[in-house]
């Protein structure tokens, strides 16, 4: 048994449109995505710079506009959510940011840093401490942590601080905005490792942005692929990463070298043998 | 699960040490500190210090030489100069204090607001914020002073009206800058009201710059009113320094030193708050404090010296690049710190070798080091370095510069930040060609038309006439390639050159990369922490690690039989080949395990 979408799923995502305004132009950064999330499941999101897959992340989280589409959480329609309502998804769904610098307020103590969401709803300090102490040990972070600024960290310490911090409330879905791709590669694997261990633990879904699809093969169960504003791809993480059905995904498989002088050589001869003969290919 | 980065307490810096303790190590800062504390002291405690009545007339101290029992003599009226003194501390910075309150009150919630919520909310504020700095400040407090029967607090208020202007924009400013910081976002997702991430986030933010901004206020303040009371607005009963300046004005010419007094008082004053301010500014613009004269001076870097590491497969005869035991050495205040640690390394014409290795390996700074491009507290010591064969570890400073855009190209990793906005490309691709080759203009134009064509831009003559922000990141990096060989170097160095790009767009720019060497028999000398890059692209690799060159050799060999564990650990980390997560979780169920739905 693999952990795969129950019946109902927690996330609904149908036919969402996102823009952008800047003065009188209109970008449109999602033009009418779909997906859905389950329980318990990782859902990849890959895409280069440009394709939407952040806004998407964003317009879950309530922090960009929706033109037109529907989210749904858990059955409720959540799309155009604000205020008291918006705030009480807090609960439920949390992000984690790229930038492991900028996610952490740098004039706070770890310890503000996580208890911040905890206070916020209401719960009393004494709770809160000790809830930040287990999340702290969740993301395999010493007790002692909370006394101490985000500076004294390195950039893998800071990013479990932001998933211990995203993990407080308990939330059943996690937006992870390319949590992984400002790490060093070790630190990277030992990230995805914790991000996995802790959903075997707690059982929280994963929406993964990424513009690996290596960190994705690790983390995900399922893909979707995005380009210039559209899901072109949706599948099983095996087929997506391994054998892709849109040339875009093959093309974006091919580009990505892989650690193997022979392999990599063949791989670049395939992506050559892909360009078009003027200037790169349109997918 | 290992994370090399973890843990770190006790080591690299000390903990944050807090801005009131650095302010304290700063001798003029605590000079002015203490001059100002003593001021405040003073004019607090003028009842008490003062001698004699501020007010009492005595006809045989007019105009009176200082003397034991009046130590600043006496002004025109037969007071105590002194005592007048004191109660005139008492007044001024009571002044200054209510237009500073005033100023904040009024301009930090305004700036704040302005800056995280954007939209409406900030036109009207900055409306009225450039309306307030464009009314005469002088004849609003006149017409002030005539209105209110010269109320000295009412006048004050208005003062730090105008003040409020400035706290409104540096507010304004720091709010705009943290709106965009994830951390905020992060709050608001967490469930924070916007009042709390206000009161939370953006206050912590602004607290710093108000600060600053209210020494500076406080002194201009301090001016305005010594001025109004100077023109003999405010009241007559309590003693000011303005009035006492006004007085010594008229008898400036036979009796200088009632002039002097309040005059040196405002001054001390106003430099001992200009002074706390530019000391706060400067603690926190500049994280780090300046290395200490007496460690400027310290000849030999006082670190422990290893053997050199690396291998060196190359003749210096026929070396496009060869480093011999380079050792680069930062001065910090806590000491001097090596990031290189005796590196070996060496490429010929036409190989491409990687340095490759995670951040603070010293792979950047081992290059920068080579073309002399280190910051100023960065310090380089090596047995030789050489450049197409010639040593260049003595030449020098602007003769290795000029090795730069001749023998040697260099592509940075963030195209964008490397191109200057301010002109167009054509102006920054032709400049060093008519600069450094002595191309005519046309010449340059031609070549540098030539050059973009080769590094596959179609359309060369729209790209020279665009600014930086008009291409994209893929374009900027394709020119800055474009310059780099646009002079035939020998030797073209990249440091992390598509990190900053999408997948698709780096295949294309090594693409161009392994083109240009084969075609011009460059050296290629790539940095990067990415396995896929050196596999694609590289003949050699130096893999490093805190400084050193923990292997080196033929990338076949390398990655078919690292010598080195930590080799094997940064290409199992390569997550090209990892077991997918359905494996992971088969692995799991299979150890008896289940998964949580």
């Amino acid at each position: 048994m693999t952990a795969k979408t129950n019946d109902a799923p927690l996330l609904d995502v149908a036919d969402l449109v996102v823009d952008y305004r800047r003065g009188r132009h209109t970008f449109r950064a999602l033009k009418g995505v779909s997906m859905t999330i389950g329980t318990g499941e990782c859902v990849g999101l890959v895409g280069e710079s440009g394709s939407g897959k952040s806004t998407l992340g964003k317009a879950i989280l309530g922090l960009a506009d929706v033109t037109s589409g529907t989210i749904r959480f858990d059955g409720q329609d959540i799309t155009h959510l604000k205020g008291a309502a918006r705030r009480s998804l807090a609960a439920d769904l949390q992000v984690v940011f790229q930038d492991p610098y900028g996610s952490l307020d740098p004039t706070m103590t770890v310890g503000q840093i996580l208890a911040e969401p905890l206070t916020a709803s209401g719960v009393g300090k004494a709770a809160a401490r000790a809830t930040v102490v287990e999340m702290l040990d969740h993301v395999r972070l010493p007790a002692d942590t909370v006394t101490r600024y985000p500076s004294e960290f390195s950039g893998g310490q800071r990013q479990r601080i932001a998933i211990a911090r995203a993990l407080v409330r308990r939330p059943r879905l996690i937006v992870c905005d390319e949590p992984v791709s400002a790490l060093d590669l070790t630190t990277q694997a030992a990230v995805i490792d914790l991000f996995i261990d802790i959903q075997r633990e707690t059982g929280v879904s994963y929406l993964f942005v990424s513009h690996d699809l290596g960190v994705v093969r690790r983390i995900c169960h399922r893909v979707s692929v995005m380009y210039q504003g559209e899901c072109v791809e949706t599948g099983p993480n095996e087929r997506v990463t391994r054998d892709p059905e849109h040339p875009y995904t093959r093309r974006l498989l091919l580009a990505s070298p892989v650690a193997d002088p022979a392999r990599q050589a063949e791989r670049r001869r395939s992506r050559l043998g892909l360009r078009s003969p003027s200037g790169p290919p349109v997918p | 699960m290992t994370d090399p980065s973890y843990p770190a307490p006790g080591g690299g810096a000390p903990a944050q040490q807090r801005l009131w303790s650095r302010f304290l190590r700063r001798p003029l800062g605590v000079t002015a500190l203490a001059v100002f504390l003593l001021i405040v002291l003073a004019g607090l405690f003028a009842p008490l210090l003062a001698p004699y009545d501020p007010n009492l007339v005595d006809f045989s101290l007019t105009q009176a030489p200082p003397s034991a029992e009046h130590l600043m003599g006496g002004d025109s009226a037969g007071r105590d100069i002194f005592s007048r003194l004191l109660y005139g501390a008492r007044t001024t910075v009571y002044g200054a204090a209510v237009a500073c309150l005033v100023g904040v009150l009024l301009g930090v919630p305004a700036g704040v607001a302005a800056g995280y919520f954007g939209g409406l909310t900030d036109r009207i504020c900055s409306s009225i914020s450039d309306g307030v700095q464009s009314v005469p400040g002088m004849i609003v407090l006149l017409i002030v002073a005539a209105g209110t029967g010269a109320d000295f607090t009412v006048l004050m208020m208005t003062v730090g009206a105008f003040m409020a202007p400035g706290y409104y924009r540096i507010s304004r400013s720091r709010a705009l800058a943290v709106r965009k910081e994830p951390y905020v976002d992060a709050a608001r997702v967490a469930g924070l009201t916007h009042t709390r991430v206000l009161h939370a986030h953006m206050v912590r933010a602004v607290q710093a710059p108000v600060v600053i901004q209210s020494a500076l206020t406080a002194g201009v303040a301090m001016g305005m009113q010594t001025g109004l009371q100077f023109l003999g607005i405010g009241t007559a009963s309590t003693p000011d320094w303005g009035q006492m300046m006004n007085d010594g004005f008229r008898t400036m010419g036979t009796h200088p030193l009632i002039l002097l007094w309040p005059s040196a008082a405002l001054g001390l004053t106003i430099a001992a708050l200009a002074f706390m301010g530019s000391t706060l500014a400067d603690l926190i613009s500049v994280r780090t404090e300046p290395v200490s004269r007496r460690r400027k001076r310290a000849v030999a870097p006082d670190v422990e010296v290893v053997p050199a590491t690396g291998r060196l497969e190359h003749p210096v005869e026929d070396s496009a690049l060869r480093i011999e035991n380079l050792r680069v050495t930062y001065r910090t205040p806590h000491g001097d710190k090596q990031v290189v640690r005796g590196v070996c390394l060496d490429v010929s014409p036409g190989e491409v070798l990687g340095i490759v290795g995670e951040s603070g390996s010293g792979k950047s700074q081992t290059v920068f080091s080579a073309l002399d491009l280190l910051p100023a507290e960065g310090h380089t010591s090596a047995d030789g370095i050489w450049i197409g064969g010639e040593p260049v570890g003595d030449l020098p400073r602007a003769k290795r510069h000029a090795l730069l855009g001749t023998r040697v190209g260099y592509v940075p990793q963030e195209p964008m930040s490397n191109l200057d906005p301010c002109y167009t490309i054509g102006h920054q691709l032709t400049e060093p060609l008519r600069s450094v080759h002595r191309l005519t203009r046309t010449q340059a134009g031609e070549r540098a038309r030539s050059i973009l064509r080769r590094v596959g831009i179609d359309d060369p003559d729209r790209v020279l006439a665009s600014y930086p922000h008009q291409v994209s990141g893929g374009m900027a990096q394709r020119v800055l390639i474009a310059g780099a060989v646009a002079g035939k170097p020998q030797l073209l160095v990249a440091d992390e050159p598509t990190t900053a790009l999408d997948v698709t767009v780096q295949a294309e720019v090594l693409e161009l990369l392994r083109e240009l060497q084969e075609e011009y028999g460059m050296a290629l000398v790539i940095v990067t922490h990415n396995f896929g890059v050196v596999a694609d692209i590289c003949d050699r690799v130096a893999v490093m690690r805190h400084g050193r060159v923990v292997e080196t050799g033929a990338v076949e060999e390398i990655f078919a039989k690292p010598a080195d564990p930590y080799t094997a650990e940064l290409i199992r980390a390569s997550l090209d080949d990892t077991e997918s997560r359905d494996d992971l979780d088969a692995a799991w169920n299979k150890a008896g395990r289940t998964v949580r739905t």
